[in-house]
């Protein structure tokens, strides 16, 4: 089973085109080079759509590196799970 | 994930020159996951391969009011799967109005073959989307005004550019501030309802302009469901990740007709696909089709196939079964909508379904990349990709009900005209092989040319026959000398050019109306004709065709006074059956390169037509 992070840094590195486990907990836009605000965009998309979730905008745009960005898909998978149950 | 193989080893795959399955390995990709980060892989992959495989290119440019950034990658993924090299040229946000009425813009100054308007109400008509009057007059004005915007949009592009345009219909709020009342008023859903309708009208009289409805489209995927509210307002995302794809392929639909990258034939199997059950197991009476409750998704499947049938597009069965028992079914089981009549070409037995969909392509006369092949079996599926990778394959879903759906929204089943000709197609298929009998019988080639008792009738193109003279020089490959693809548009502009002149060629013979199976396009230019265009269905082709219609070109060449006759031939993947036709025909090679070659033939020699080739002129061509 994949943990949330795995997945993140797989679509991650398909999303900046790098090669499989070019990318990490603390990749950032000061590491990779690939990493401006479209593609930002993109993996967010990306992302949402592999989870099911929206992020919100405010949210999204203070996320800063990779392994911020799978605490933020955790919270929101969390809370959309405590709406259900 | 990519599918089943990571993407060192699909490198490998290209590297090692086994290109058509890295391919595959990407369609299948693809397939499973077609999101937004497998897109972005698929892109990459393909970018890095460009040369190793052959696909149609095609240029588009999209003017938009919002974000298709996110949009293009799954955009060009799909079309590279199905062998279309889009090319994206994308228009400053908000900068459409400009760019289109500007003859001068990036737009017209990139020469795209397609421009696609991407908007939605929110951005293009946003009085109609969040109205600050809601009276009755108020919406009428706001109507009339989108309107008139969208409507000079069209006719300012319909008079700098011969390329096909794509505008979206306005799209209908999820609630609105009249509620219930909406009904009885003119208000806000009218006045969006009525724009749409009269944008629909304004298309139609415009060659090679189309509507795409949004407004459906969303509603399709459920409105409320279909945006992310602060998505929108932060980043003018139109759509969600998922819904996203849902748009590229709407563009889709308009883009594999528009690119001439069809499928032409859907090869169907029978148990469980055209039927519920196997007819060798349950036998005649206990297979399904009918209107009970188990039969009802098989015969929605087979009124889609009929649908595909009225768009031209031929069917055929390739079925692993018994022939006797299957062709007892077709011919007589009372809940069957399709009829042995129906299907040009029909193989049920026990070989491979690769082999027999090969079989299929050869006696139809198609291109493997034409043929559709349609199954619900994931095991037969996967036979015939290993085995023939160009074909396209539709593999049902689980669900019946899903079946026809899954049929209708093949993008390469796509038609956006459908002339008289492509309602008769199967039809022209038996009676090819009528005549296929008739070469078996006779003892030379020449008898049996004879023996067809041709006629061919050489004509000016009209407004009856442009659509089909526009589909001809899209969808033919083999007999085509410069494969230069027209849209009506193009076609309409070579008739007000004096110096063009259009032939289509129309060919009945003992078996019947071939409809028209040849354009030639050809251009003067001082004391030379050159050709232009040349091509030639397939059907046809070896009987004499071809030699009647450039006799008939020298002839009026001559008699418009050109001395020269000049002809280019452009290699393609798939044009070898025409390579030999300047030369067969007295021409002289004046250059050549790799890839084309230019011919001259002097025209104070004539080009004779074959005895067994009747020739009529209709109209006078000469002034």
């Amino acid at each position: 089973m994949n943990s949330t992070l795995d997945i993140v840094c797989e679509v991650a590195a398909q999303v900046f085109g790098l090669p499989d486990g070019g990318i990490t907990e603390d990749s950032s836009p000061d590491t990779v080079g690939e990493w401006d605000s479209t593609r930002q965009l993109f993996l967010v998309l990306a992302l949402e759509e592999r989870f099911g979730v929206q992020l919100a905008p405010e949210e999204i745009e203070k996320l800063t590196n990779i392994g911020e960005i799978a605490n933020a898909l955790e919270r929101t998978l969390a809370n959309a799970a405590n709406r259900v149950s | 994930m990519v599918g089943l193989m990571t993407r060192e080893e699909l490198d490998r795959l290209f590297e090692s020159r086994r290109s058509a399955e890295a391919f595959a390995a990407l369609r299948r990709a693809w397939l499973e996951t077609p999101d937004l980060s497998t897109a972005l892989h698929v892109i990459s992959k393909f970018e890095r391969h460009r040369d190793a495989v052959t696909l149609t290119p095609q240029r588009v440019f999209i003017a938009r009011t919002f974000a298709v950034e996110p949009l293009v990658p799954l955009l060009r993924a799909a079309a590279y799967t199905n062998g279309i090299d889009l090319m994206v040229q994308l228009g400053e946000f908000n900068a459409y109005a400009a760019e289109i009425l500007d003859p001068q813009s990036a737009l017209y100054r990139g020469n795209p073959q397609i421009v696609i308007l991407a908007t939605n109400t929110a951005s293009i008509a946003p009085a109609l989307w969040e109205p600050a009057n809601l009276s009755e007059q108020a919406m009428r004005d706001e109507g009339d005004a989108a309107f008139t915007h969208l409507h000079s949009l069209i006719t300012a592009f319909r008079k700098h550019s011969e390329a096909s345009l794509i505008v979206h219909s306005l799209d209908q709020p999820d609630t609105t501030p009249l509620g219930v009342r909406e009904s009885s008023t003119f208000g806000q859903r009218k006045a969006i309802a009525s724009v749409n309708e009269r944008m629909s009208s304004a298309a139609s009289s415009h060659r090679g302009v189309y509507v795409l409805d949004y407004d459906a489209l969303v509603a399709r995927h459920g409105r409320r469901a279909w945006w992310d509210a602060l998505k929108w307002e932060r980043y003018r995302v139109p759509a969600t990740a998922a819904n996203l794809r849902h748009l590229a392929d709407a563009w889709l639909r308009f883009i594999h007709p528009l690119s001439g990258v069809v499928a032409k034939v859907a090869a169907v199997d029978l148990d469980n696909t055209l039927w519920g059950g196997i007819v060798g197991e349950d036998g005649f009476a206990g297979i399904r089709m009918g209107s009970e409750l188990a039969g009802t998704p098989y015969r929605s499947l087979q009124r889609a196939l009929l649908a595909l049938r009225e768009r031209g597009i031929i069917l055929a069965i390739c079925s692993k079964n018994n022939e006797t028992d299957a062709m007892e079914v077709l011919q007589r089981h009372p809940d069957m909508l399709l009829r042995p009549e129906h299907f040009a070409a029909i193989r049920i037995n026990w070989e491979s379904k690769s082999e027999n969909l090969r079989a299929l392509a050869a006696q139809l006369n198609v291109g493997l990349d034409a043929v559709a092949f349609i199954d619900d079996n994931p095991v037969e599926c996967a036979e015939v990709q290993a085995a023939l990778p160009e074909i396209r394959i539709i593999q049902l879903p689980g669900e019946p009900v899903h079946f026809a759906q899954t049929i209708l929204d093949f993008p390469p089943f796509e038609r956006l005209e459908v002339s008289s000709e492509d309602a008769a197609r199967t039809q022209y298929y038996r009676e090819q092989q009528l005549r296929d009998e008739l070469l078996s019988t006779v003892t030379s080639k020449e008898a049996f040319l004879v023996s067809l008792k041709q006629e061919a009738e050489i004509a000016s193109v009209s407004p009856v026959t442009l659509a089909r003279t526009a589909q001809l020089t899209q969808k033919t490959n083999q007999f085509n000398l410069t494969t230069r693809r027209y849209s009506q548009e193009h076609i309409a502009r070579f008739v007000d050019d004096v110096s063009y002149t259009i032939r289509t060629i129309r060919v009945k013979d003992r078996f019947g109306d071939n409809g028209i199976v040849g354009v030639a396009i050809t251009r003067d230019d001082g004391d030379a004709c050159e050709i232009d265009t040349f091509l030639l269905s397939c059907r046809v082709i070896g009987r004499g065709i071809e030699t009647a219609l450039v006799a008939q070109l020298a002839d009026e060449a001559r008699a418009r006074g050109a001395s020269r006759l000049i002809g280019t031939f452009i290699q393609t993947p798939k044009n070898a059956p025409a390579q030999n036709f300047y030369e067969d025909h007295g021409f002289t090679c004046i250059a050549r390169d790799t890839a084309s070659s230019t011919w001259e033939f002097p025209l104070d020699r004539t080009i004779d037509i074959p005895q067994w080739v009747t020739v009529t002129s209709l109209g006078s061509f000469t002034a």
